[in-house]
């Protein structure tokens, strides 16, 4: 007799392929199968519509609400005011200067997002240091013979993004000397320090910003008045140092303890000893935080109308008031809600993924 | 070993003659940590007195410019305007003190009713999140995906101005078993209350009381015996059964007022209003999609080996989710969630971009432009989201200091 090893059979044709799959995944078990069936139906008679309106019936080019017949979206709508929800009423011949300071930020965030670019440290610190300040005159003007633009003409997208900028650029140092002096020996200090979160961090940013626009002018002596997008900066600032604070604290108590004990050996002060040793570590982990709170920010940025700046949102709500345009507000709203959702999304998958790079360290 | 310590160049143990150590300098006083950080603190102290002196002196004199008087006498004065929706009996001529309440019971109600409805759609979420069910998983991270991306403000925005402003007129409702939906809110029947409910009622917080106390007993008796008893079913039972039965021999003392169109708009019934409907929806999805992530994370906290043993111990699938799986899970997410609670309650405050009275729109908005007492009102309004979000804290550190392991 001899013995031959016989070929593996292949599998059953139901436990492979695209059977296989959704025997697996959809179908295993009645539960299961009453469920997927129930909420495929929901979503494909919900999806299914909506497509149709946004997609295939929609309208995409002309000049006027005319152009607006096959009954779905009409985006000839946003298509019209696209400057507006880009640039707001910034003069039409200057809008090279939003471009300019744009592209210099989306470049220079690229540079700093990609692997394997050199001299990123340099990069960081000139988009945090100098690009402030570059941008603030192109916008702004009044030198170099530059048009001046006043800021209550700023608005759309453009406005969106410089106060999530501005914000965030301004409450990092603060937010960074927070969190030290709340870690601080001293008591005063950390008291003081411990007060000022507290209290930013337990009210709504509606109520800072009604505190910035009705109080401040009240803070300073007469005559000395405040621009509407300043007074609406500093409050946004103050109240996202705060928690900024929050972020950098969580992440100097995830530094081992060995560390700053090693640089007190050393001889550092304590200055030499955050800066070198325990920052540099710090706020590497620090980083996916800051992003969600950067997250946080620029979604709350669209909360300035209630105070009277005409962000992408507020935009959006005067479209709709426009006469000639009645009745297509939905549009705007999705068409708003898709840039928010873009940015959004994009930052959050990137700090998911640096979390994830992040963790394979130890 | 001995003749190693001698050749070695550097000997710390003490040589015969160590030179002696020069006559130690007192430090320079900016170079005591201690007195440093005093000199530090001072500095701070007065740099912060003199700001805040400066601000008070400015807003002084800027007050008495306007001629606006500092106090909170205005708080008794009438306050001459009405309110969509008020929760306690308001009038015109009732004082501005009065605003500040139904500003804040508006408040109370909105973040109640956003609470609940996104813990319940949250806890859907998280749990479909982690289905084995390819779609129901795809579904629930689509939806987390979108809303959490999405400003708050502008979904109300889009509840309120897209939706529900363009529904039909009052006269074209849509009606529902008596109920009517159309642009000024959702109106349905009114409960009214007749003689001996409140019978009922005494008899549903009876109830309540009874179903503790055999909760309380059962347990005990658990740990002294080990018999079980159904508390679940019986506290339901009495909690459902007592109101019923008084409902019944008490004649039942319940009416309905029911809605009715009268020229423009509908009589009787009670209105819910397009602004809190719009607010709730948004919150409450929004907020939902926060929670759904925040219960995902507990369960999946909850390490494999947990329910690995349960197995092995023999327990049923539904016993250990019941008695392994969520106890451990709730321990990670109830922290986070009381401060997804706490955001629920300040994003309330956007309501005054749509006009429904809450405490910012009715106290913060027409009370301050009414009164013009902007430090009064913007330090009440700011004063009752630090309370709560101080009480919030509390209960978290006291939860977290209860449930933590106590290890042996």
């Amino acid at each position: 007799m001899k013995y031959e090893m016989q070929p593996t059979l292949p599998p059953p044709a139901s436990m492979v392929g695209v059977i296989g799959w959704m025997r697996k995944h959809l179908f295993n078990g009645p539960i299961n199968s009453v469920a997927t069936i129930v909420v495929g139906y929901f979503l494909i008679s919900f999806l299914v519509p909506t497509i149709q309106w946004i997609f295939i019936d929609a309208d995409w080019v002309g000049d006027s609400r005319d152009a607006c017949t096959s009954g779905g979206a009409c985006w000839v709508f946003i298509n019209n005011r696209l400057d507006q929800f880009l640039y707001g009423f910034y003069p039409e011949a200057e809008h090279w200067r939003v471009q300019t300071a744009f592209i210099l930020l989306i470049g220079s965030i690229i540079w700093l997002v990609m692997p394997q670019t050199p001299k990123k440290g340099l990069v960081a610190a000139l988009l945090l240091v100098v690009y402030p300040v570059v941008a603030f005159f192109l916008l702004y003007g009044d030198i170099f013979g530059l048009e001046t633009v006043e800021t209550h003409l700023w608005g759309g997208l453009s406005l969106t993004l410089v106060l999530a900028v501005v914000g965030i650029v301004a409450s990092l140092p603060l937010g960074i000397l927070l969190a030290l002096g709340r870690q601080s020996e001293m008591p005063i200090v950390k008291s003081v320090c411990v007060i000022f979160i507290e209290i930013w961090r337990g009210v709504p940013l509606i109520t800072v910003l009604f505190m910035a626009s009705v109080m401040l002018p009240l803070f300073f002596p007469e005559g000395m008045s405040f621009d509407k997008l300043l007074r609406a900066l500093i409050g946004i600032t103050l109240f996202q140092s705060a928690y900024m604070a929050e972020v950098i604290r969580g992440g100097l108590q995830a530094i081992p303890k060995g560390q700053y004990e090693a640089a007190d050996a050393l001889g550092l002060g304590y200055w030499q000893k955050m800066i070198l040793i325990i920052m540099p570590q710090a706020l590497k982990l620090m980083i996916p935080g800051i992003v969600n709170t950067f997250i946080a920010l620029f979604k709350d940025t669209s909360l300035v109308l209630i105070i009277g700046l005409f962000d992408v949102l507020a935009i959006g709500q005067a479209a709709n008031q426009d006469p000639k345009w009645i009745g297509y507000s939905t549009e705007s709203y999705l068409f708003v809600a898709l840039l928010f959702w873009v940015f959004c999304f994009s930052m959050s998958r990137y700090s998911q993924q640096l979390e994830r790079q992040l963790h394979t360290g130890h | 070993m001995s003749s190693d310590i001698s050749n070695s160049g550097h000997n710390p143990e003490g040589g015969p003659a160590k030179p002696k150590a020069p006559p130690q300098n007192k430090p320079k006083f900016w170079n005591d940590p201690k007195k440093r950080s005093l000199l530090f603190q001072v500095l701070l102290l007065s740099a912060l007195g003199f700001v805040f002196y400066s601000i008070i002196d400015n807003t002084l004199t800027n007050l008495e410019q306007r001629g606006i008087t500092t106090g909170f006498d205005f708080l008794t004065e009438e306050a001459g305007f009405g309110i969509a929706m008020s929760l306690v009996p308001y009038t015109e001529a009732s004082s501005y003190g009065m605003t500040f309440i139904v500003g804040l019971m508006n408040t109370i109600l909105i973040a109640l009713m956003g609470i609940f409805a996104a813990t319940i759609l949250g806890f859907l979420l998280g749990v479909a999140r982690l289905s084995d069910n390819w779609l129901i998983s795809k579904a629930s991270t689509i939806y987390i995906e979108t809303f959490r991306n999405i400003p708050l403000l502008l979904q109300i925005f889009f509840w309120y101005y897209a939706v529900l402003r363009t529904l039909p007129h009052p006269r074209q409702s849509m009606e529902f078993f008596g109920t009517f939906l159309n642009n000024r809110g959702f109106i349905v029947p009114a409960p009214v209350a007749e003689d001996g409910f409140g019978l009922v009622l005494f008899g549903f917080f009876v109830a309540l009381i009874g179903s503790w106390l055999i909760s309380r007993w059962s347990k005990k008796r658990q740990e002294l015996t080990g018999q079980q008893f159904p508390v679940f079913w019986v506290s339901l039972g009495l909690i459902v059964g007592i109101p019923l039965v008084l409902f019944m021999l008490s004649g039942m003392p319940l009416g309905l007022d029911h809605p009715e169109l009268k020229g423009f708009n509908f009589k009787g019934g009670i209105t819910v209003i397009p602004e809190l409907i719009a607010l709730w929806f948004a919150l409450s999805i929004y907020t939902a999609a926060f929670i759904a992530e925040t219960v995902r994370a507990g369960i999946l906290a909850v390490s494999h080996g947990q329910t690995e043993a349960a197995t092995a111990l023999g327990m049923s699938k539904a016993k250990t989710l019941r008695f392994i799986v969520i106890p451990q899970a709730l321990r990670v997410v109830i922290p986070p969630l009381t401060s997804q609670y706490l955001n629920l309650t300040k994003n309330s405050s956007l309501a005054t971009a749509i006009g429904y009275p809450d405490l910012v729109n009715v106290f913060a908005g027409t009370t301050l432009n009414q009164t013009g007492q902007a430090i009064e009102v913007i330090a009440m309004t700011m004063a009752v989201y630090l309370t709560l979000s101080l009480l919030t804290s509390t209960f978290m550190n006291w939860y977290n200091s209860r449930i933590q392991l106590t290890e042996r």
